[in-house]
């Protein structure tokens, strides 16, 4: 019998700067598993964010550029289009992707670029010490909504998938989360399903993972985990919203699953 | 093959063809986009990939993309788009990748205008985008000039591992000239085992390779600095480049002037020649490096008096010229700044107030 666990070979054998309870790392890891079950490592070009996720690459042990706050998507969209054999991915947070970004994601989605992005929703800016974010709940205390996000003011949340689902380009847009197991292997099966979409040159694919952030939100993991479960997971609903075979039709968002 | 009669703005793009560069990612502005008319038609006929961006600022990162997995790539466009890509220049330059950036100029500040400008000099020469770095920039006063430009541009740019950049004004942009390109100016393959980031498996040597930007520990990013600062010094030793005009004679005035206004310029020394009036010229074809041995030495001349800068701009390259020439001899300014080109005359009419 073979080993039931290792470390996948496109992790690299290190220790991660990230917090105690932070779902970076179990993103990380499914995304180096998905690399690694794919057999795709020798032609894989990663793309760091600005955010907590800026040193990722050292994470990892295949090529990786770093780019700009919000630009990765650009950046995928110039490897893919020189180099469609590459398989590309950005790897973003809430502020780098659905603030600064937002640009860059909505036109590299509506082109139908085939690269994949992993999009971490944790409500809050973490690596500048937890600012308000396009996605933080009504409510929120952050750093720069010390009163609870009003959103009158702000707005509401926003929700990237659907945005994105929206627009009418073929694409594979999911949205999962990381908060327990079952949900960290359906997480899995997305993440893969995304990567496959992009090696047989089908879509964009777009895998938003509702996260915790439990050093700004000021909680202990468990209770970020318990937090998100009641706050976000009802507004931020699960599920597939968009598949290249079927459009929008299987819109299946599901917050109880 | 013989010359054949092409507009600026296309002339370039199908010089970067020549040159080898199949890729390109702009964002249409006037006095350039004639360039990418031409090529969204001309590169599918020639395998290679054309792509309309967003915006400049995502222009300048589907660049950056493209450069870091080692393949040849450029962008053209005008004053306020460079302004964008400016942020994107800052990240190619430290994360040293290759890569062509052309800027025909408009008037500014602002929207300012569509007509011919020399007013980004400032911002292509000493930054533009944050951080320590330069690019190296090449001023063509010609449409013949600005192929062979554009043509050694992509060796250039792979030799530093930084961004060259061709800055012309909107002039060689939309004038049509006959032109030819030179075959032996075709860029040689590079190797990039070493550093770009295509997928390992590609490379011999089975070590992934990484293009970031952020040092955070301060011995290493002034290490890193102080290597980029090696690659720029390697510039001003090895890549100077101007034309000296009418030095040989005893001039009373040198002219400093490049692109479209040194041909004006040219006009009119040939014409007070005829009058009895001998003005000198250096024309910088790279504005970074600097001329700045050649100003010296030719502003240092017995019979100069003085220095007269000539650009469409407020005076941006004055005070490289006055650093060149040291203080032997003042340091004049003649410009206009809206678009106009100053003709001759009136050019004439300046160096006459200065030398009787
Ligand atoms: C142009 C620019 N503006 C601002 C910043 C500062 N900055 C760094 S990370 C960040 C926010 C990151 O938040 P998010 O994308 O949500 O990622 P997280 O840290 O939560 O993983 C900001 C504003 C920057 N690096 N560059
Ligand atoms: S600040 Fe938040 S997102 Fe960043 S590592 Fe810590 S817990 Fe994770």
């Amino acid at each position: 019998m073979g080993k039931t666990f290792q470390k996948p070979e496109a992790l690299a054998e290190t220790i991660t700067h990230y917090c105690p309870g932070c779902t970076h790392g179990v993103a990380h890891r499914l995304v180096a598993e998905v690399i690694d079950e794919l057999g795709v490592r020798g032609k894989t070009v990663g793309i760091a964010p600005v955010g907590c996720a800026v040193l990722m690459y050292n994470y990892f042990t295949f090529d990786f550029q770093e780019a700009a706050h919000g630009r990765a998507p650009a950046m995928a969209t110039g490897i893919k289009r020189v180099r469609p054999d590459l398989v590309v991915f950005t790897y973003q947070g809430d502020g780098d992707l659905a603030s600064i970004g937002m640009s860059e994601i909505v036109h590299a989605a509506n082109r139908g670029e085939k690269f994949t992005v992993i999009f971490i929703n944790n409500a809050v800016y973490g690596m500048t010490g937890g600012q308000m974010a396009p996605t933080t709940m009504p409510d929120q205390r952050t750093t720069t909504s010390p009163f609870g996000r009003k959103v009158l003011d702000t707005g509401m949340p926003i929700k990237m998938a659907e945005m994105l689902a929206a627009l009418q380009t073929p694409a594979y847009i999911t949205r999962q989360t990381l908060l327990s197991p079952k949900y960290i292997n359906k997480a899995k099966k997305a993440i893969k399903q995304a990567f496959s979409y992009q090696i047989e040159n089908t879509c964009f694919s777009f895998v938003e993972l509702v996260s915790t952030c439990p050093t700004n939100w000021g909680m202990t993991p468990l209770d970020a985990i318990k937090w998100a479960e009641e706050k976000m997971l009802p507004y931020y609903s699960l599920g597939v919203f968009k598949t290249p075979e079927n459009g929008n039709e299987v819109q299946t968002p599901d917050s109880t699953q | 093959m013989g010359k054949v009669l092409m507009k600026g703005n296309e002339a370039i793009g199908e010089a970067a063809i020549r040159a080898g560069c199949l890729n390109y990612f702009a964002y249409p502005i006037t006095p350039q986009s004639e360039v990418a008319e031409y090529l969204s038609r001309r590169l599918p006929e020639a395998g290679g990939v054309f792509l309309q961006g967003e915006s400049e600022v995502a222009v300048s990162y589907m660049i950056f993309g493209a450069a870091a997995c080692g393949e040849r790539v450029f962008t053209t466009s005008s004053s306020p788009g460079i302004s964008l890509m400016s942020e994107g220049i800052s990240y190619i330059t430290a994360g040293q990748c290759p890569a062509v950036f052309v800027n025909i100029m408009r008037g500014g500040p602002g929207l300012g205008g569509i007509l011919p400008s020399q007013a980004d000099y400032m911002q292509s020469v000493k930054g533009g985008g944050h951080g320590d770095y330069k690019l190296l920039v090449m001023a063509p006063a010609s449409v013949q000039e600005a192929v062979e430009m554009m043509m050694s541009a992509f060796a250039l740019a792979e030799k530093y591992r930084n961004p060259v950049m061709i800055l012309g004004d909107g002039l060689i942009g939309q004038m049509m000239e006959p032109v030819e390109f030179p075959d032996a100016l075709k860029a040689k393959p590079s190797n990039k085992d070493d550093w770009a980031t295509n997928g390992m498996a590609t490379r011999s040597r089975n070590q992934r390779n990484l293009v970031k930007t952020l040092y955070l520990d301060p011995e290493e990013l002034n290490a890193h600095n102080l290597m980029l600062r090696a690659k720029y010094e390697q510039m001003e030793k090895e890549e100077v480049r101007y034309e000296a005009y009418n030095v040989d004679e005893d001039y009373k005035l040198l002219i400093v002037s490049y692109g479209t206004m040194s041909r004006v310029c040219r006009t009119a020394i040939d014409n007070l020649k005829d009058q009895g009036i001998e003005i000198g010229m250096i024309r910088p074809q790279t504005l970074f490096p600097f001329p700045k041995t050649a100003i010296y030495d030719a502003a240092g001349k017995k019979s100069c008096r003085a220095a007269l800068c000539v650009e469409m701009c407020m005076g941006q390259m004055v005070e490289d010229v006055e650093r060149s020439v040291s203080g032997q001899r003042p340091v004049h300014w003649y410009g206009k700044c809206g678009g106009e080109v100053p003709t001759p005359e009136e050019v004439i009419e300046e160096v006459r107030k200065l030398v009787k």
